[in-house]
């Protein structure tokens, strides 16, 4: 008989996750809101989730593999303590998108979908948030900054990085 | 609220109505936008110091409401006569003592008939700016609900749907197909379990309407959705909302909570025996999921990758079993349809194209905003009436329509009157109603290569030719714009474009060639100014 996997650690957040999957009654098609939730829950989907996440709704693996790398919100890699989301939408691109997304790129030493390697900072781009009124705009740990030029957005960042 | 019960009939929602409109007729009401444009200014902090500020003052209300559309000139704060512009979070006080009178505001009033505003027709955006999303109260007191219970106590379901017909609706997803004819494709469907899903995605690129309606008028929408189950005879429903749209997210869930504990949704519903349950489910950063078959394979938990049609969703959609699908804005227009009868809606807009159609303002403009039209209104009349002109006073050179799967649309065709088919006709589309306003700065081949480059990343690879395709399309543009690009390479991105637009699976790959045929249209001199050949001409005339 199939018995229900326990958590591979006694981390709250894997109880957690399986409060969650249980609300859902175990339905193999909440696959995507369990990831969601533990996106949410550890940050990023690291290998052991994935793997509890298959064996609890009795999925296989490259199942929830194959789901968890078709979404780019999704993501497999650790962030770093900051996290700058630069929007490269439509508005924002005619309104210099590219040259705030290199601005960072140079001064950190990153590229996009990068993280630094003290784990200060994560530097992503998303699609359009849909605050074409503020571009070009991203998004900084959570807080929307709007009407920025390469300036404002090194002077935000460092308003926050290492303090 | 609190003494609200479950409301079980037409008439105890209208009584209901009527009470909650005295109650606000006794009180005067300072409405704070609270819109994504003017939080990021600081409208939260000064809703607060405003109700702070405004306690002492009898039967005074301070409301934060969703956005108020001219997000150029936020902060917007409104009382019963005026409109205040770029207000800062700080001018609480000095907002008091204007609307006092005791302080000089003539600075700080937008009057309401500056063309931004009389320009517009608002039957989507009727409530918003002006009711508390989070309020049920709101919404019923602005006849909200009325049409679903008139629907389900005084219409038989074909009746409904005869009403959409009539009304020339039509998807405001893109498509343009008619909404009545879908409903009763569906209607028809044989099955013993029916799905209504909402389309809440918004991928394109420049596009917020969507996301401005949920965060504004969330009832609006689940009201739509439930007249739509109730005339195909669905009883469980979705809202696909993008995970990039939290309090969309947030406010639709409360709305529905809201709507259940009172009896407009959930279970027999007014009496009738007819039950709904809605539910959300979030999107996960893939622009090809707002495509319908995708999405119900999304909505499934699968990876989002579209299949063949037919069998379109209204005969097998979700789990195999007859599905409506409509976007946001098409639910958002159905109860006042409803309320007023398809022949008032029928007669706004052109004749292929009934009714308002919502757009998101953006890019080089001076009034970048949420604006609703009547259909048939011109791009000139929306651009330099509505949008006041350019900004930073430079010239106008295109108008993007339709995000990825649209077109660059040149001076020349300024007087187009906007409607499904026009729109076509010079090679764009309508979309969802993202409009970027270009100017002179912009580059075209750029821009082309700007979207070619998103439907690259975008394609699902499922097909080869929209996954192949659209990296060589990619490749030769980048190749173009840096001025290595040859009259071959040219000739074999149009060629190109051919292929990919008749081969592809689905509409991502189908209309992804779009921006590049319509670049190539209006601007071919800008690709043939780069080329290597060209180039040779210009060096070898400046040395003879
Ligand atoms: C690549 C692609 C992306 C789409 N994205 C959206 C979207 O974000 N929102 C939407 O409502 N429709 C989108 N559509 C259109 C839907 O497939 C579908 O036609 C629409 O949701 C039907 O609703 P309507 O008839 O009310 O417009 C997209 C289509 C394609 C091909």
């Amino acid at each position: 008989m199939y018995v229900r996997p326990k958590p591979p650690s006694d981390d709250k957040r894997f109880k957690q996750l399986m409060r969650e999957m249980k609300r859902h009654g175990y339905a193999r098609n909440s696959l995507i809101e369990v990831l969601h939730s533990a996106q949410e829950a550890f940050g990023y989907l690291e290998d052991e989730v994935m793997k509890f996440v298959a064996l609890s709704l009795q999925l296989p693996l490259s199942k929830v593999y194959g789901v968890a790398t078709f979404y780019s919100f999704f993501t497999l890699k650790p962030q770093g303590k900051h996290t700058c989301v630069v929007c490269t939408g439509t508005a924002c691109y005619i309104k210099g998108a590219d040259r705030i997304m290199e601005s960072i790129e140079n001064e950190y030493g990153i590229k996009d979908g990068d993280t630094t390697e003290d784990d200060e900072l994560s530097l992503l781009s998303a699609r359009c948030f849909g605050s074409c009124n503020l571009a070009p705009m991203a998004i900084i740990d959570g807080e929307v900054a709007g009407y920025l030029d390469e300036d404002k957005t090194l002077k935000w960042l460092k308003g926050v990085l290492y303090v | 609220m609190s003494e609200m019960k479950t409301i079980h009939s037409l008439e105890e929602l209208e009584e209901l109505a009527e009470v909650l409109r005295e109650e606000q007729k006794s009180k005067s009401r300072i409405t704070v936008c609270t819109g994504v444009a003017c939080s990021s200014l600081g409208s939260e902090e000064l809703a607060k110091e405003l109700s702070e500020e405004s306690k002492n003052l009898e039967n005074c209300e301070v409301k934060k409401v969703g956005c108020k559309g001219l997000c150029a000139l936020g902060v917007l704060v409104e009382d019963d006569k005026n409109m205040y512009h770029s207000l800062k979070k700080d001018d609480a006080k000095n907002l008091l003592a204007m609307m006092e009178g005791t302080q000089e505001s003539s600075e700080y009033i937008l009057s309401k008939d500056i063309p931004f505003y009389s320009k517009q027709k608002k039957i989507v955006l009727e409530n918003a700016g002006y009711i508390d999303p989070d309020s049920l109260d709101d919404y019923i007191a602005a006849d909200g609900y009325k049409a679903l219970f008139s629907a389900i106590s005084d219409m038989e379901r074909s009746e409904v749907i005869d009403e959409i017909k009539k009304s020339g609706l039509r998807g405001r997803g893109g498509g343009g197909y008619p909404t009545g004819l879908k409903w009763s494709t569906v209607e028809k469907a044989i099955g013993d379990q029916k799905y209504v899903i909402c389309n809440a995605d918004e991928g394109d690129p420049g596009a917020f309407m969507d996301r401005s309606v949920m965060e504004a008028d969330p009832h609006r929408v689940i009201e739509g959705m439930a007249i739509a189950a109730y005339a195909v005879g669905a009883n469980k429903g979705y809202l696909y909302i993008r995970a990039e749209y939290p309090l969309a997210v947030k406010r639709i869930k409360l709305a529905i909570k809201r709507a259940e504990k009172f009896g407009l949704l959930g279970e027999n519903i007014c009496g009738s025996g007819f039950s709904l349950k809605l539910d959300v489910r979030l999107g996960a950063g893939a622009f090809v999921c707002g495509e319908e078959t995708a999405l119900l394979s999304s909505i499934e938990g699968k990876r989002g990758t579209p299949t063949p049609r037919p069998p379109y969703p209204a005969e097998s959609g979700l789990w195999g079993k007859p599905t409506l699908i409509n976007n946001v804005e098409t639910y958002a227009n159905i109860a006042p349809i409803i309320r007023n009868g398809g022949d008032w809606y029928a007669k706004i807009g052109t004749e292929s194209s009934k009714g308002t159609k919502v757009f998101a303002l953006t890019g080089q403009i001076k009034n970048s905003g949420m604006i609703e039209v009547p259909m048939g209104i011109t791009l000139e009349q929306i651009i330099f009436e509505i949008g006041g002109g350019m900004a930073l006073g430079r010239e106008f050179k295109a108008v993007q329509t339709g995000g990825p799967s649209g077109g660059c649309i040149p001076r020349d065709h300024l007087n187009l009157e906007v409607d499904y088919e026009n729109l076509k006709s010079v090679g764009s589309m309508m979309g969802s109603g993202g409009m970027i306003v270009m100017d002179e700065s912009s580059k075209m081949v750029e821009v082309a290569k700007f979207f070619m480059e998103f439907c690259m990343s975008e394609s699902c690879g499922k097909c080869v030719p929209c996954r192949v395709g659209t990296v060589q399309m990619y490749e030769i543009l980048k190749k173009i714009s840096k001025k290595d690009g040859t009259r071959k390479d040219l000739a074999l991105l149009e060629e190109l474009c051919d292929v990919v637009r008749n081969t592809s699976l689905c509409g991502l790959g189908q209309s992804a060639p779009n921006p590049v045929v319509s670049t190539l249209r209006f601007f071919k001199e800008e690709y043939e100014n780069l080329l290597v050949e060209s180039r040779c001409h210009i060096s070898i005339s400046k040395e003879a």
